[in-house]
């Protein structure tokens, strides 16, 4: 196995350097509330935790706990804002490889944790919480659905390693009978299977995406750009409403609003 | 004591396709497709990976009535690609629902009903099928602050990957003995984690730990029915009625967080010890 990538953790610490870290989540997630320009914000990442009590999930996926634990820390920050005009920021900042795969998973309904928090993100989104996804590294399959991919904005760095996609190369290429060179050689010619991040920026799912000096251990400038980028997301949410219908238009996901059109006449 | 003329008018949902399964829930006459397979608006990705692409890209969204109530059904194409949803079969079921959430703010209680036989996102169209799938799970969490979404799974195909987690979205899940719901496919877990965690071909195994049965069992789903049109008919009209849960299975994190705590992760797993830990007192 690779070691664990670190990057989530990095951007965690350096965005949240000044905020207050909760210590009432499990190892594996970490949540701080801080502030964001004039706005309060609460972070949440999922680390690799080597001492997980579920084995299947100690290199950063996304699993039971980590799952349960995402949906109960957006839900207190639902709750505890409640009744204030200013909701908190959320941003979740997404470096997982994937969701966790286990037979003490599947058995323990792994499906019914991920839905937990892609549903806690949602309603805190509905709610008028500005919910930011801040891509540093791999944003996979299930995990990103429960983790990031409700947000209000999705916002990549610029880099190598970051990457979204549905399935890891050699299953994807195991379940649609092909080899791993095969995948490789369509990705090319075929935006919405490449592993890269400007092919997924080319689907227009993406509201940014962000060069900076160093992915793995953010500089000072670098931190500056992102947390400008976020102000400005924030902004930028305030402005429209809290759907996610700024992820159509793009040439590449045409049919996407095609679909809505049709509908929508015959509805 | 079995009665011949009803034996003879037992009619099986799990044979239906999704059209024939959309139209035998919904009353007689009422059955309105959008977007027929006569629109031809199909996948604009399969062909050029020399797939052949279906007319209604395997998803049949129909307007009709329940016992008189106004319901939305989006019905999924389990013989089509393993029942995988691409750009437009997501899309149709993420535009469904989030016109049926705009009638519920305009005073029109539009209910869901999510007929679920997939595997997922599918692979050839990757990024937007998963795009799309977060679109759905986002307007199902939309609509269901107003009506009820149910989610029926049947079989054969099952419900797995992100639409497991539209699954664990709905307000009630409805399954048969022939269903599995599960979020990572089994031959993908046998990839991944390798055959001694996971055997893909050991049918048995799987069905006790994802089956219909265990997940009503566990409480991970509501109700167990035959697979039977008039019984699933009947148990989804009575849930529509019932209107929404007091609370979510998806906004139940403590109470799950508390039971996972509980567990001993060093013991191996079996379907008795998640019946025993899931059905604690409540």
């Amino acid at each position: 196995m690779t070691a664990c990538s670190l990057r989530g953790l990095h951007w965690f610490q350096a965005l949240g350097r000044d905020a207050v870290e909760a210590n009432d989540v499990p190892p594996s997630l970490r949540v701080a509330d801080g502030r964001l320009g004039e706005w309060p914000v609460r972070y949440l990442a999922v680390v690799a935790d080597a001492h997980n009590r579920f084995v299947r999930a100690r290199q950063g996926e996304v699993g039971l706990v980590e799952g349960w634990g995402l949906a109960q820390a957006v839900e207190q920050a639902i709750a505890a804002d409640r009744d204030q005009s200013c909701k908190r920021v959320l941003v979740a900042i997404v470096d997982v490889p994937s969701q966790a795969y286990g037979r003490r998973e599947e058995a323990l309904g792994i499906h019914q944790a991920l839905a937990a928090a892609a549903d806690s993100y949602a309603r805190a989104r509905l709610a008028g919480h500005p919910v930011i996804a801040l891509l540093v590294g791999k944003a996979m399959s299930g995990a990103f659905l429960a983790h990031g991919y409700q947000a209000n904005r999705l916002i990549a760095l610029a880099d190598d390693g970051v990457m979204v996609h549905a399935m890891g190369k050699a299953s994807a290429a195991r379940v649609t009978l092909r080899s791993v060179e095969e995948l490789e050689a369509l990705a090319a010619s075929v935006p919405p299977v490449a592993y890269d991040i400007d092919s997924y920026a080319s689907l227009g799912l993406l509201w940014r995406t962000l060069t900076v000096s160093d992915a793995e251990h953010p500089s000072m400038a670098d931190l500056g750009r992102v947390v400008e980028c976020l102000i400005e997301a924030v902004k930028d949410i305030q402005r429209s409403g809290p759907d996610l219908s700024c992820r159509l238009g793009a040439s590449n996901r045409a049919a996407s609003s095609r679909v809505r059109e049709l509908l929508r006449a015959q509805w | 004591m079995a009665d011949p003329t009803q034996l003879l008018h037992k009619r099986s949902f799990v044979e239906l396709s999704a059209r024939q399964r959309a139209r035998a829930l919904l009353d007689s006459g009422s059955f309105r497709e959008l977007i027929d397979p006569f629109e031809r608006l199909m996948s604009p990705w399969l062909a050029k990976q020399g797939v052949v692409p279906q007319a209604d890209d395997g998803v049949v969204i129909a307007k009709g009535l329940v016992d008189g109530l106004p319901v939305v059904v989006a019905a999924i194409e389990g013989a089509f690609q393993g029942g995988s949803l691409g750009e437009v079969g997501g899309a149709k079921i993420a535009g469904a629902l989030e016109l049926a959430a705009d009638d519920n703010r305009k005073g029109i209680a539009t209910r869901a009903l999510l007929l679920l036989e997939t595997g997922g996102v599918r692979l050839q169209e990757a990024n937007l099928g998963l795009a799309a799938i977060a679109e759905i799970h986002a307007a199902i969490v939309d609509l269901r602050q107003y009506q009820p979404v149910i989610g029926v799974i049947a079989g054969s195909v099952g419900c797995f990957g992100g639409m497991s987690i539209a699954a664990g979205l709905c307000s009630y899940l409805v399954v048969t003995q022939e269903a599995r719901l599960g979020l990572n496919g089994p031959l993908v877990i046998e990839q991944e984690a390798g055959v001694e965690e996971y055997d893909s071909r050991d049918r048995p195994f799987i069905w006790s730990l994802t089956g219909g049965e265990q997940r009503v069992a566990c409480q991970l789903a509501d109700r167990y029915v035959a697979d039977e049109v008039s019984q699933i008919r009947s148990e989804v009209s009575a849930l529509l009625q019932q209107g929404l849960p007091p609370v979510p299975r998806s906004q139940q994190s403590g109470y799950y967080l508390q039971r996972l705590k509980a567990l001993d992760t060093t013991a191996p797993i079996d379907p008795a010890t998640v019946r025993h830990l899931y059905q604690g007192e409540r």
